[in-house]
């Protein structure tokens, strides 16, 4: 493993043999600093960090709004997956570069592990994760 | 940032899955208009839009109540739904009672409550059965 590097978007394309659905025009601007791959939304939202690229088989809207709502940088579609139309305009409106690879999740996910980007940081586990739960408001 | 307090309320419709997380992305929107710092504004979005997924899935329809000032952000998620019989299990992470079609949507791992606990700085729960359930939680700013 290659010290921890950031990635711009349009190394990340190139390391992937990427496709650019949208956002083409800030591939060169735009850092990502860890890489996640994951179908589950759930566990995005419960440990993603910011400056992430995501990687994900999942197509459906729902994986961008959990993209925008988590600061994700850029959203890789694995396996040739694409969007719909709606999917790619509301990535569109919020800004949010969309990629598609024809890799595999582990090699699209090895690729850029070899390339020296690392994995997001997981969240310590909550002081308060195992308090009573307050009920009634 | 604004020194004035103000409110916003937002309704939500249950089994609306192409519309699920419209209200997040509005109040995330809404929250980096009124300058919270960047952090603040991701620990509501997330909460906000676990929320959000959970009256989609669940309730019948909710409304979502915005609290914003100097402070920090306060949420109240008031649905009308079948309610949750036993919270304690509810907030246990893994435990879920989501269809096939939620997991098809990325959603439905049993990871809703504790992430929205987690996001925020205080956080309560009350639920009827047949009735609904509310939750309240806060994001201090900072």
């Amino acid at each position: 493993m290659t010290p921890a590097v950031k990635l711009t978007l349009a190394e990340v394309c190139r390391v992937l043999e990427a496709e650019v659905l949208t956002g083409g025009e800030t591939l060169d601007a735009t850092q990502v600093t860890v890489g996640a791959g994951a179908d589950l939304m759930s566990d995005v939202l419960a440990f993603i960090n910011p400056e992430a690229v995501l990687l994900t088989g999942l197509a459906n809207v729902q994986s961008i709004r959990t993209a925008v709502i988590a600061d994700v940088k850029a959203l890789v579609y694995v396996r040739g997956k694409q969007p719909n139309a709606d999917g790619v305009a509301l990535a569109e409106e919020n800004g949010l570069p969309l990629l598609c690879t024809p890799l595999t999740m582990y090699e699209a996910c090895g690729r850029l592990y070899q390339a020296g980007l690392p994995p997001c940081l997981l969240p310590p586990r909550c002081a308060h994760d195992n308090d009573e739960v307050q009920t009634g408001i | 940032m604004t020194t004035t307090k103000f409110r916003r309320e937002f309704d939500v419709v249950g089994d609306d899955f192409a519309g699920a997380g419209r209200v997040s992305t509005e109040i995330k929107a809404l929250l980096k208009r009124v300058g919270y710092a960047e952090q603040t504004i991701r620990r509501v979005a997330i909460a906000v839009f676990e929320a959000e997924m959970n009256v989609v899935m669940y309730a019948r329809r909710a409304r979502i109540t915005l609290d914003m000032d100097p402070e920090g952000v306060r949420i109240l998620v008031d649905d009308v739904g079948p309610g949750i019989p036993d919270i304690e299990v509810a907030m246990q992470e893994g435990y879920s009672t989501a269809t096939d079609r939620m997991r098809q949507m990325g959603f439905g791992a049993g990871m809703g409550l504790p992430n929205i606990r987690r996001n925020a700085d205080e956080f309560a729960i009350e639920s009827e059965v047949n009735s609904g359930t509310r939750v309240r939680f806060v994001v201090h700013a900072r």
